[in-house]
């Protein structure tokens, strides 16, 4: 017993003495560290409002979702380097959490408050009904009567689905391209038809008929779903895909890694998931949008009440730069298009309905 | 000495031995993940507790896990292990909104046949279970986890079936509003009740920030019911005995088959309660296409571990539970720790609790030491 309880007095010394050497050491150089922050501070302090925070809340998918969740976050944590302003986000599990994340969020004392995803769009109502001094605003979603303290963001999706469109009409050989949907629904319809408006665009171009096979996987989140309807595509002539899917699009890029055919990205730059396959991507850039509304509500502008719809203009959507897998020409090709959408000499339908009208003005 | 043993042999004591050393772990986890372990205990205490609203919403979190608990604990008890309580709860679920969308009658009578086609959904799928393991002798675990994804597709077929899906939504119709739980949804939103409320700020913030429904006073009063058929009653007698030893019972003249189908039967009546419960009494009174379970009956579950088949110790550990699950969003939204870090929290402590068995075993080794000493 003595042993023991020598041996543990034994430890319990020297690991104070260690203790205090180290805690002397890391004091002095913590407090290097704030001043050289503090001096850091007051040279951008132009900047910093340090009192404004801003949350958000994710849908049921989670903060690493390698799809928009993820790029809104990516987006509020710029904001924070940006401008010194604190921001934070809660994942719900369930359905059900989204009102309670969103009460929650607006005790912590937040100025504006994200909701991210369409599926919220209820619960973002109700809250801010009930907090009518916070701001609100909402990923995809534009209500009709949008209340004075909600904000909603919706993408012009069909302007880089058309540029994509039209470089797989430039690039097919087979002249037999195709699209996986998830749900059918507003915001597909826009990657849907501004696709098809690209292809049919570029074949005019080429003076030939391309066809566009067009498939739902009912779902977002059905990943081996994606990669049997890909598969058949493949198998069935098409050179090219395009997804539009969620989660659903990682299966279908699989499926173009074991038939060796391209397969078109959406969101963000998806090449790395794989770089010998992946054309290019419809890049809808969450983040640029999160970046640019809080910004807005920072500098005290009125966000309420409206809804930002960003397009190629914003920069917020678009195609990368990169373009290994295609000629140099095609890719200038698309960029001159980008220009004319940009101008409204050209636009891409974003529905089907437009969409007819569009291939009719072709002829 | 014999004080200490005694006390330690409690149930209770175990339990509370083991919530205090899964905070304990917890604390040397999220300390090695680079979070202050007093900050975040700090910011999930605050996040159940420090206000009625959070309370409020607590209790509505627990509902459905102590019902989903219950019916784990019943199973348990019955000698079945209920891993089916997720695909029971999502089967009740369907029923509802199948019901609750289509008929709109005065709420009278719509609730209760909401909610009771959502106990009959639940029912369905424990019968089946019970019905395969009394016949053919299939292990329930097996039937219940293969019925759990059969629920989960059902679900999402329900979703995208024409009748039922809301256009332009990952989600079907609501039901309708005849048929919601909460306490007074119309008047509380409403002018008049705006300013009746107003006065009183705890009730006002309670009433409108939260869905407080009735699903607490059902699911009290089940686990009553469920104690009282257990302990008090013959059918609860012979429920138990086909627990403890199946030969036994039979050979006493207890019809073993029966008993398993009843007790599968009631089981699931329970987790599809839930399941109505929540789509009635929360928002947003709809399923939406699910890509994984909501772990609705998998807390449950963990609820019957803590509570040690208990029926009324499901509801202070359902309550338990729910607290960790919505005090942990403020850990989250306070000091900024991934839900990773948490579900480990909450997953440590119930592992400490399933270790609870070591303490008793503790109390013994105590006692014949003392008798040792004494010698």
């Amino acid at each position: 017993m003595k042993k023991i309880v020598a041996l543990l007095l034994a430890s319990v010394m020297a690991v104070s003495a260690t203790a205090c050497s180290n805690s002397s050491t890391t004091s002095s150089a913590a407090s290097q560290a704030t001043s050289a922050a503090e001096s850091q501070a007051e040279a951008s302090s132009t900047a910093a409002k340090t009192d404004f925070k801003v949350a958000m809340v994710t849908d049921t998918g989670g903060v690493n979702d390698q799809s928009f969740n993820q790029s809104s976050w990516e987006g509020l944590q710029q904001f924070e380097k940006d401008t010194g302003a604190k921001v934070s986000y809660t994942e719900s599990k369930q359905e059900s959490d989204y009102a309670t994340n969103l009460d929650k969020a607006a005790d912590d004392g937040n100025k504006l408050i994200w909701g991210i995803g369409f599926a919220m769009a209820d619960a973002i109502t109700n809250a801010a009904k009930a907090n009518p001094d916070i701001n609100y605003a909402i990923i995809d979603n534009s209500y009709e009567n949008t209340p004075s303290n909600v904000t909603g963001v919706v993408f012009r999706a069909q302007e880089p689905s058309f540029l994509v469109g039209y470089i797989a009409g430039k690039t097919t050989k087979t002249n037999k391209v195709g699209f996986v949907g998830g749900i059918k629904g507003v915001v597909i319809d826009q990657f849907e038809f501004g696709y098809r408006a690209g292809v049919a665009y570029a074949a005019k171009e080429l003076g030939k008929t391309i066809t566009v096979d067009s498939q739902y996987a009912e779902s977002f989140s059905d990943s081996a779903k994606g990669k049997a309807i890909a598969s058949k595509m493949y198998s069935n002539g098409c050179d090219i895909v395009f997804h539009a899917a969620g989660n659903v699009g990682v299966g279908v890029i699989e499926a173009a890694k074991e038939a060796k055919k391209l397969v078109i990205g959406v969101d963000k730059d998806q090449s790395y998931l794989a770089p010998e396959n992946v054309l290019t991507s419809a890049m809808k850039l969450v983040n640029k949008a999160i970046e640019l509304v809080s910004k807005d509500a920072l500098e005290g502008k009125q966000i309420g009440g409206k809804t930002y719809d960003y397009g190629l203009t914003e920069d917020a959507v678009g195609i990368p730069e990169k373009h290994d897998l295609m000629s140099d020409e095609t890719y200038n090709a698309a960029i001159a298009l980008e220009q004319k959408i940009k101008d409204k000499t050209i636009t891409p339908p974003a529905n089907e309905q437009d969409f007819k009208t569009f291939e009719a003005s072709l002829k | 000495m014999k004080m200490l043993s005694k006390i330690l042999k409690k149930q209770i004591t175990s339990t509370i031995i083991a919530l205090l050393f899964g905070f304990l772990v917890a604390a040397i986890v999220l300390a090695i993940a680079g979070y202050n372990p007093g900050q975040a205990f700090g910011a999930l205490f605050k996040g159940m507790l420090s206000k009625p609203k959070y309370i409020s919403n607590v209790i509505i979190k627990a509902t459905p896990i102590i019902l989903t608990g219950l019916s784990v604990a019943f199973a348990f008890k019955t000698g079945l292990f209920n891993i089916g309580a997720e695909g029971q709860y999502v089967a009740g679920s369907i029923a509802a909104v199948l019901v609750g969308v289509k008929l709109n009658l005065p709420a009278v009578i719509q609730v209760p046949l909401v909610v009771l086609a959502g106990v009959l959904g639940g029912m369905v799928f424990g019968s089946v279970v019970g019905f395969l393991k009394a016949k053919f002798g299939i292990h329930e675990v097996i039937t219940s986890i293969m019925l759990n994804w059969i629920s989960l597709y059902l679900s999402n077929f329900i979703v995208s079936s024409q009748a039922y899906h809301l256009p332009n939504s990952t989600s079907t119709y609501p039901v309708n509003e005849s048929s919601y739980t909460m306490i007074l949804p119309k008047w509380k939103t409403s002018d008049a009740g705006m300013a009746a409320l107003k006065p009183n700020k705890w009730l006002y913030e309670m009433m409108l920030k939260t869905d407080v429904n009735v699903g607490i006073v059902i699911a009290i009063l089940m686990a009553v019911v469920i104690w009282v058929l257990l302990y008090r009653s013959n059918k609860g007698y012979e429920l138990r005995a086909v627990g403890f030893n199946r030969d036994a019972a039979e050979f006493a003249g207890i019809n073993v088959n029966r008993n398993i189908v009843q007790a599968m039967l009631i089981a699931g009546a329970l987790s599809g309660l839930a399941g109505a419960l929540s789509i009635t009494g929360i928002a947003p009174h709809k399923i939406s296409t699910l890509a994984a379970f909501e772990n609705y009956g998998f807390n449950g579950l963990s609820v019957a571990m803590i509570a040690g088949s208990s029926p009324i110790g499901c509801v202070f550990a359902g309550l338990l539970f729910g607290g960790l699950l919505y005090g942990g969003q403020s850990v989250q939204q306070e000091v900024g720790a991934p839900t990773e870090i948490i579900n480990i929290m909450i997953g440590t402590i119930v592992f400490f609790v399933a270790l609870t068995k070591v303490v008793p075993a503790l109390a013994e080794r105590l006692e014949k030491r003392g008798v040792g000493h004494a010698q």
